[in-house]
């Protein structure tokens, strides 16, 4: 490969590219009309493989030869999969079924006519382009830049998008230190939660002594909720390939890694393929470009264990061992894989770097707020509308992102608290809806950017129970190596379960938040210093949930079993026996047309008679 | 050492393709997890033989491979069923009632997580995200998707099996 092959692949491959996302007319262009399918994960799973085959089939059966059928990446919106997105229209249906395909193609690739029940409905209730969407409209995309755009299985797509072009240049127009420098400059920093500045990880990495270095990739996404980075490597597995080479480049480096975890068969697949095509075309293997440079990668499947997100954890798995973590210093830039000097950067991170080399650290530096540069990606979840991706500035408000972005929450319920960073993080209340979302107000406020999982909680959703799901979780995936981790958290579930069993005293919520600052100041890694977190800020911005459960025996969102208690209300019973019919316990008891009572000795709590009765007459207490 | 009571059953020739693949990588750096991850495959589970197999073949002690084998939740001691059932307790799906449906399936099958039904007909496995979090609450079969799945839909979808047999 050299740089004339890869400026007349651009060219010839801007032809079949160049107008989607942009909007722009079909002149010069190989179509007349292209239909786009999102083949990640979120829409995979409701079919949208087979409705892509559904749509090149009957183009082909219609003999439709300037239409192109193609598969993208993550367009965004999950909750409104499986999403086709048809341009140069820009037509965005949504929740697109394998028997919708015949009239859309009938219609509007035949007919010319749009099929008016399949479109988007936006917040304002009108339908419109896919960039004109509010949801859209808001977001700034630098990391998933060709997420929706091309297909990740075509290396020549890629390329289209000025892809390796960034390579190129870091091999022929820059020294080591050069890269290093305009990475720093731009102000990246760690996405994948801690925030380091990612230009001085390179450069100590670049500086450690050694015969051998390796550049890794952390695609090991435990965080629950979080899919930012599947969906990085799911829609341009290429970009992080790219970045890797650069990376090793500049550290001097020539072996790399990407540990992905096994949970994301098509994350793997795409990027297996994209190495592959990578190496076809000689930009990964020995002399790229023809300067000498050699770099290869390789996957390693994780297998289930979240501690191997922490670096030194990671490393010694791939090693293929027990993922234990190690203490720190040395530090992997030092001694890493394999006892040699490693760089481990996100794949969010490495997402960014190839746009930064191309267009300079001012594109990338003059994005965000002081401290917190360009963008982030997250994962928008829970009670929210636009469940999916969304990327934007940092320093955006969250309420922008909650109601503008994310539409809002569902039902008509009432916003709670929005939970970042999963089980390191913490929940943001909605008094504080306004801060902006960037590295320092996060952690200013006990929780954390984390990976970039935001779950929304609504009225119903009881913090107590959120916080204790969360340290099951870490209790479960702590790996056991040293005590406060191993016992501490344990310890502390078990006295959350007190609280939500309605069996603490006052006097255990202080010792609770005592073991959480012991486990904070004593834990080996990142996992136990951080796991205490989402019980830390829940008691500090809903103490008086937790004091409902100890003092008054109650859970005021109702979730909290052991407390709650189902009535019948005597003036809305119609006595229809319903619930007493349907009651696994017969705990309900009554004659017809007579109001009914339930048993609460019975009672398993199951809420099945109150989802049965039609009338509204039971409720928890 | 932990293991299934139920009895070995692998072939010859699941062992020849074992033994080719260990040879393969024997010179690796790291070859102990990819190693374990294709006997899994091949034989839906790492039982104790399968385990010494690999442990003469790297030359790795056989304590180091149970040590792996038990550190990660993606190997299994225990054979699975031939209806693999997930049911997603990520948070998006927490949050929107996946405990319940969690719970009806235990009771339905009367197993729980990790384990398989007598007739080894369904294993039943709770999972992290699967990262369906529009479709929430979501369980899988064999890689199937269910969404928005409620603890009154699980029987008929286990019906649907048991029928399939």
């Amino acid at each position: 490969m050299d740089i004339a092959r890869l400026k007349q692949i651009r060219e010839e491959t801007f032809k079949s590219v160049g107008n989607r996302a942009t909007h722009a007319d079909n002149a010069g262009m190989n179509f007349d009309r292209q239909v786009l399918v999102c083949g990640s994960t979120g829409c995979a799973s409701n079919n949208s493989q087979k409705i892509r085959r559904r749509f090149a089939e009957l183009v082909a059966e219609k003999g439709l030869e300037r239409v192109h059928v193609g598969q993208t990446g993550c367009f965004g919106l999950c909750a409104a999969g499986p999403v086709v997105v048809v341009y140069p229209d820009g037509t965005f249906y949504s929740h697109v079924t394998l028997d919708d395909v015949d009239e859309i193609v009938e219609s509007h690739l035949v007919n010319n006519v749009e099929v008016e029940r399949l479109l988007y409905v936006d917040a304002d209730g009108k339908t419109k382009p896919f960039n004109e969407i509010e949801s859209y409209c808001r977001q700034l995309r630098h990391a998933l830049r060709n997420c929706g755009v091309i297909d990740p299985e075509n290396i020549d797509e890629y390329i289209a998008r000025d892809g390796y072009f960034a390579l190129y240049k870091a091999l022929s127009e820059m020294s080591r230190d050069e890269v290093i420098d305009v990475v720093t400059d731009s102000g990246l920093r760690g996405r994948g939660g801690a925030g380091f500045l990612t230009g001085r990880k390179w450069k100590f990495t670049k500086e450690a002594q050694g015969d051998k270095k390796y550049v890794c990739c952390n695609a090991d996404e435990g965080d629950p909720g979080a899919f930012m980075d599947r969906s990085v490597l799911e829609g341009d597995p290429h970009c992080v390939i790219e970045a890797m080479a650069i990376a090793a480049y500049a550290v001097g480096a020539d072996q790399g890694y990407v540990y992905v975890r096994a949970e994301y068969p098509i994350a793997v697949e795409r990027l297996d393929i994209a190495i592959r095509q990578a190496r076809d075309y000689g930009l990964l293997g020995d002399n790229i470009f023809g300067t000498g440079f050699r770099f290869d990668l390789e996957i390693r499947l994780g297998a289930g264990a979240f501690v191997c997100g922490e670096e030194t954890a990671l490393m010694t798995s791939i090693e293929g061992r027990r993922g234990e973590p190690r203490p720190r210093p040395p530090f992997p830039a030092e001694k890493g894989l394999f006892g040699k000097p490693t760089l481990l950067n996100n794949v969010e991170t490495y997402a960014n770097i190839a746009q930064i080399i191309l267009h300079g650290a001012e594109s990338y530096n003059t994005i965000g707020t002081e401290r917190s540069k360009g963008t982030k990606v997250f994962a928008l979840g829970g009670k929210i509308k636009n469940t999916g991706l969304v990327e934007i500035p940092m320093g955006t408000p969250l309420k922008e992102i909650i109601y503008d972005i994310g539409g809002g929450i569902p039902n008509g319920k009432k916003f709670k608290a929005a939970q970042t960073g999963g089980p390191s993080g913490g929940c943001i209340p909605a008094s504080l809806q306004d801060i902006p979302i960037d590295y320092e107000s996060l952690s200013s406020i006990g929780s954390m950017m984390g990976s970039g999982g935001l779950i929304v909680l609504d009225e119903d959703n009881c913090m107590v129970d959120i916080a204790k799901f969360y340290l099951q979780f870490t209790v479960d995936e702590s790996c056991g190596k040293c005590t406060p981790c191993r016992i501490g958290t344990r310890r502390l579930y078990e006295m959350l379960c007190k609280v939500t069993e309605g069996k603490a005293t006052l006097e255990d919520l202080d010792k609770m938040e005592q073991l959480c600052y012991y486990i904070k100041d004593n834990s080996l890694c990142g996992l136990g210093q951080s796991a205490p977190n989402p019980v830390l800020s829940t008691l500090r911005y809903f103490r008086e949930e937790y004091i409902a459960h100890v003092v008054e025996h109650r859970c005021p969102a109702g979730v909290c079993k052991a407390l709650l208690r189902y009535e019948i209300d005597p003036a809305k019973c119609k006595g229809c026996t319903l619930c007493a019919r349907n009651c696994p316990a017969q705990a309900i008891s009554g004659t017809v047309r007579e109001p009914h009572s339930i048993d609460a000795n019975k009672c398993l709590k199951c809420g099945i008679c109150a989802s049965k009765c039609k009338f509204g007459a039971i409720k928890k207490v | 050492m932990k293991g299934s009571s139920l009895p070995f059953d692998g072939t010859p020739e699941q062992e020849a393709r074992l033994r080719a693949k260990l040879d393969e990588l024997k010179n690796k750096q790291g070859a102990l997890m990819p190693a374990m991850q294709y006997a899994q495959e091949l034989y839906g589970y790492l039982p104790f033989e399968v385990q010494s197999i690999i442990s003469e073949e790297l030359n790795v002690p056989l304590s180091e491979v149970y040590g792996v084998a038990t550190f990660y939740s993606q190997f299994s001691l225990y054979p699975k069923g031939k209806y693999q059932i997930g049911i997603c307790l990520g948070t998006a799906c927490y949050v929107n009632g996946s405990q319940a449906v969690y719970e009806k399936l235990q009771q339905l099958l009367g197993i729980s997580s990790g384990e398989c039904t007598e007739d080894k007909l369904f294993s039943l496995d709770a999972t992290r995200c699967v990262g369906c979090c529009g479709m929430a609450p979501v369980m899988t079969v064999n890689g199937e998707v269910y969404g928005k799945v409620t603890p009154d839909a699980v029987e008929a979808i286990l019906a649907k099996y048991h029928q399939r047999g």
